[in-house]
């Protein structure tokens, strides 16, 4: 069989993505449970913390938090939607490349933790009332763009590996947190850089981004080369 | 498959021979050398007094793990690349990872005990320190996935797609501990562990202690290699007989309509 072009792939790689935003958009899980579930995340942090000046000291880091908490979540929803009626193997039988659905669920992924991380933020200046500078927004938006596609590569990856398996809902936190310990690291300095809670310039949280870029060049391409074997027994 | 000797043990027999036990007799030789010139012969340290014994268990179970994990990538690796899929390399993975979380958690424990003594504190966020943890929990779950069930080739695959995503994954947990640490305090651990002037006696000691550990690494992983081979077998000889035993009733239904 001929290899499909790059065009095609890149149309097929657009349509699995709308596919998994169509079945958002029409279970709204992410909105009526997702979203809840991780605000309600950052108010218990907010008891646990239970001192002003904390809370807004750690703001940054208690929205990362969530988000992973989140992310889980949404891995394991994303790949219950596949494995479900065997939708996974369906698009394999399809003749769909493993690379292209892949891709196709990583930006999915990516899109609802974008909406996911812009609420969580909103709700941490809300709850914990860092403030913002007009000088930080620059780096809060690259941390949000390269922390969003770092998750939702790391997030596509093992929830691919774990897809169909018995116990993957325990499973899955012990593999995937220990991996994206950097992204936590450093998209929580990156954004206290950014809103400057802990005193910190803007000027140093611009590293931070460098890591989170290499973080998400690295599982893009461990996730192309590695998905495919993973899906494929 | 069912009666083949499987890896050229046969079930009858233990996972022990002649090269087994030549390595075992040497580990167990060297442990005894380790424990007379750890705890008699070598001198307490200067500052540190009788607590650097610690270090003969602490850095060849340290070095052990490492390179047990490194086997394990390696093992893994030449799974997924060598065209025939040889699930020699995935047991060989599987009984390294093993034997490596074992022995890192005894580098943990006693390195958390070693710190209590020497820094005052059980625990400090050092890179070396944070991704060496990371690295245990790490193959944890490596040997998590390795018991999630499906075809012997299809753990062998995903474990070692796994092994392969933790050597991607450790050099990026370290550098990023690095970066977050080097804003806020010194490398503590550097300055310690970094100490030249090691007296001869205690170099010679903890250099005992590497072989000996080594060999105990060797003696391990083979009989845990067999151990496993003889469990794939058993597998594989379980699913035989349950065929067989369907097909006999399956037939003796058919012979009674």
């Amino acid at each position: 069989m001929a290899e499909p072009s790059r065009w095609i792939r890149l149309h097929r790689t657009r349509a699995i993505a709308a596919k998994d935003l169509r079945v958002e958009l029409r279970g709204r899980v992410l909105l009526n449970q997702v979203i809840p579930f991780s605000v309600l995340v950052l108010v218990l942090f907010g008891f646990a913390v239970d001192d002003d000046g904390i809370a807004q000291r750690v703001a940054p880091g208690l929205i990362w938090m969530a988000t992973l908490f989140s992310l889980l979540v949404m891995v394991q929803r994303t790949f219950a939607v596949e494995a479900a009626d065997g939708a996974l193997d369906s698009l394999r039988v399809a003749g769909v490349d493993p690379t292209v659905i892949f891709w196709g669920k990583a930006m999915a992924l990516a899109v609802q933790l974008a909406v996911l991380e812009i609420v969580l933020f909103a709700a941490a200046i809300v709850l914990f009332a860092p403030t913002l500078r007009v000088s930080g927004v620059a780096l809060l938006a690259a941390t949000w763009i390269v922390s969003t596609a770092g998750l939702a590569l790391v997030g596509t990856l093992y929830g691919g590996l774990t897809a169909g398996i018995q116990g993957r809902e325990t499973l899955l936190p012990l593999l995937v947190f220990p991996v994206v310990a950097p992204v936590l690291i450093g998209a929580t300095r990156a954004v206290e850089s950014g809103l400057g809670t802990t005193g910190a310039a803007v000027s140093e949280g611009w590293p931070w981004i460098g890591l989170l870029t290499v973080f998400g060049a690295a599982f893009a391409a461990g996730g192309t080369l590695a998905f495919g074997p993973l899906i494929d027994d | 498959m069912a009666n083949a000797p499987a890896g050229g043990i046969t079930p009858t027999h233990d996972t022990g021979t002649r090269a087994t036990q030549v390595f075992g007799t040497l580990a167990a030789l060297g442990v005894a050398w380790l424990c007379a010139f750890g705890l008699l012969f070598s001198p307490a340290d200067r500052d540190q007094r009788e607590s650097v014994r610690i270090m003969y268990v602490h850095v060849p179970s340290a070095w052990v793990a490492y390179l047990a994990f490194g086997v394990t990538a390696v093992a893994s690796a030449l799974y997924l690349l060598r065209s025939s899929h040889s699930l020699t390399w995935d047991r060989l993975a599987g009984a390294s990872a093993e034997i490596g979380v074992l022995f890192m958690g005894v580098t943990l424990v006693t390195g958390m005990l070693w710190g209590r003594l020497s820094w005052g504190v059980f625990w400090t966020w050092d890179a070396r320190l944070t991704s060496t943890a990371f690295l245990f929990v790490t193959f944890l779950g490596y040997l998590a996935v390795r018991r999630l069930g499906g075809t012997q080739h299809q753990r062998a695959k995903r474990s070692a797609v796994l092994a392969m995503l933790g050597v991607l994954e450790i050099p990026l947990v370290h550098f990023s501990v690095r970066l977050w640490r080097s804003l806020h305090q010194d490398a503590t651990v550097a300055r310690i562990e970094g100490d030249p002037d090691l007296d001869g006696l205690m170099l010679f000691s903890l250099f005992v202690g590497l072989i000996a550990f080594t060999l105990l690494y060797v003696w391990l992983v083979i009989h845990r290699q067999r151990a496993l081979v003889l469990e794939d077998a058993l597998e594989a000889h379980g699913l035989d007989a349950a065929l067989v035993e369907r097909r006999a009733e399956a037939a003796l239904q058919g012979g009674g309509r």
